[in-house]
């Protein structure tokens, strides 16, 4: 008990005494880039932060980085990505219309393409559904939020974002005794990581539920192998039909513990368009899988048809010697995903 | 692609008759909005034996919760939400309110289909995701019942073409179910498909 007071006093301490710390400023070349000041260079000697809160004249690597600027910078996110669809993901939805071979499939992957043109000219959102707001942070040790709590700053950004862009408010305060709408989209689901360096990396997600409430999870035991893995991704997938608004993309958490396993597949998801598995093998195994998918039939908005899958991604974590837990996070083609970093 | 069919409300027995899944068709009239916490009210009022704020005879119901309108549009983003969801409500709304269609997109249950069979009801899919295009087809929106409930209020809509695709038609056949059925090359595992029953 001790210890943590003693540890919080000296971060508190060592905040007072920075003189020359790098802020983070709305620069000339826009709200979402930060610029950097001096202190990069004394990341080149790093002094222990006890000794350097103590040592006279040495300075500590902290950055400080306002509330304000991460609420800003979400509300920012939260507004842009409900009208402008990412390119690389209107890329994949074009490469679908050449792919589908269904008459209407084609039909439905057009009029998505059209509705995401009509969305971003006229600032409304691509879907009525903006979802509750995922935020995932990876906040670099050597960064201080200075004003507030930084879940209070990413809340306080949701909901700016949210008014200000007439986005729909879809959060209930309480899931099953008092459905009351808090009508400020908060709170966001908030997943951190605390990472080396000063930098703080956001990614937001507008997360539809049409999609969601089809996901699934399975503690699946460890003889069940790829195959146990496939099988579950198919029954899920076949399960959602046109419920999760195909194309979809496919987010599989395999691995970790069961709590573990969902923020796995959810991560798949988040990913960036394109971006496959690090390891080739897991690489191969997404490529398989999507080509699975893609024969179960469901096609564009369930309508029939071969591309119902327009990825599917496989992230992964060491588990433990009786366990093989799988998730299957499904993601519909309104797919609203973007990052900053500050 | 044969031309859309139009479709004008109140629905009539001849129109909704004519109606085959699978069908492209273009609604004008009105349409009423309700999803969930909507209809659960729709339900108590119905238990307690109180008149509903909205006259459904001959009616559709549209699944959909828009985003806020801005200054100078009619409404948000307008897409339809996932109907499945309704499910339980849909038995006591099409018995006790004279209710014809209802609009949402994804599978229906069988029970679901079953009471539209019984009582001469269809259902539609609009496309989900397309909701700035779908509020391009919607020419009047007010609400007329539970403004407390903001999005999930019950609205009353004018429309003009707006375009669905028949999903369920009179004699209980499925589009989405045909058209799967059609494109599928999978061969579903015997465990696979027993677990898929569930969801009925």
């Amino acid at each position: 008990m001790v210890s943590v007071k003693r540890a919080s006093s000296t971060v508190s301490k060592r905040v007072k005494r920075v003189a020359k710390v790098t802020r983070t400023r709305r620069g000339a070349s826009g709200p979402l880039r930060a610029r950097r000041g001096t202190a990069r260079g004394a990341r080149a000697v790093r002094v222990p932060r006890r000794a350097a809160a103590g040592a006279e004249g040495a300075r500590p690597n902290l950055r400080l980085v306002p509330a304000k600027l991460v609420a800003d910078t979400v509300a920012a996110l939260c507004k842009r990505m409900a009208v402008d669809l990412s390119p690389g993901y209107l890329d994949a939805m074009r490469r679908a219309v050449t792919e589908e071979r269904s008459e209407t499939g084609i039909v439905v992957l057009n009029t998505l393409l059209q509705n995401a043109e009509l969305a971003k000219s006229e600032g409304l959102p691509t879907c009525q559904d903006t979802g509750v707001t995922i935020v995932h942070v990876k906040a670099g040790a050597d960064v201080h939020i200075e004003g507030a709590s930084l879940e209070e700053a990413v809340n306080a950004g949701v909901r700016r974002g949210y008014e200000e862009g007439y986005l729909r408010m879809s959060v209930v305060g309480d899931p099953l005794l008092q459905r009351v709408n808090t009508k400020t989209n908060t709170p966001a689901v908030m997943h951190y990581e605390v990472v080396p360096g000063d930098r703080i990396w956001i990614r937001v997600m507008e997360k539809g539920t049409g999609a969601e409430n089809m996901s699934q999870l399975k503690m699946l035991t460890p003889a069940g192998g790829v195959e146990g893995v496939k099988d579950f991704v198919m029954k899920v997938v076949d399960e959602a039909g046109p419920n999760a608004c195909p194309p979809l993309i496919v987010g599989v958490g395999i691995g970790g513990t069961f709590d573990q396993v969902g923020w796995l597949a959810k991560k798949a998801v988040m990913r960036v368009m394109g971006a496959r598995n690090a390891d080739p093998r897991y690489a191969a195994l997404e490529e398989e899988l999507r080509k699975m998918v893609n024969t179960i039939g469901s096609g564009p908005q369930g309508l029939g048809g071969v591309v119902t899958a327009l990825e599917v991604r496989v992230e992964v974590a060491p588990c433990h010697i009786g366990a093989l837990p799988v998730a299957v996070n499904l993601e519909c083609h309104a797919h609203r995903v973007q990052e900053v970093t500050l | 692609m044969s031309a859309p069919v139009q479709v004008r409300t109140p629905l009539e027995e001849a129109q909704l008759k004519g109606l085959k899944a699978g069908d492209l068709c273009e609604i004008t009239g009105v349409l009423f909005t309700a999803r969930d916490a909507a209809h659960k009210r729709f339900l108590e009022a119905i238990r307690k034996g109180e008149p509903l704020p909205v006259d459904l005879r001959g009616q559709i119901l549209y699944y959909v919760g828009p985003t806020p309108a801005k200054a100078g549009q009619v409404i948000g983003s307008a897409g339809p939400t996932t109907a499945v969801r309704m499910d339980s409500y849909l038995e006591t709304m099409l018995a006790r309110t004279g209710l014809k269609a209802t609009i949402g997109k994804g599978h229906r249950t069988r029970g679901a289909v079953e009471a539209m069979k019984r009582h001469g009801a269809v259902y539609f899919a609009a496309l989900g995701g397309a909701g700035a295009l779908l509020s391009k087809h919607i020419k009047k929106a007010e609400v007329v019942a539970y403004e407390d409930l903001g999005t999930e209020a019950c609205r009353r809509l004018e429309v003009e073409r707006f375009p669905v695709y028949c999903i369920n038609d009179l004699a209980g056949n499925d589009f989405y179910r045909q058209s799967k059925a059609k494109w599928q090359t999978w061969k579903k595992p015997k465990a696979v498909e027993a677990a898929g029953e569930g969801l009925d």
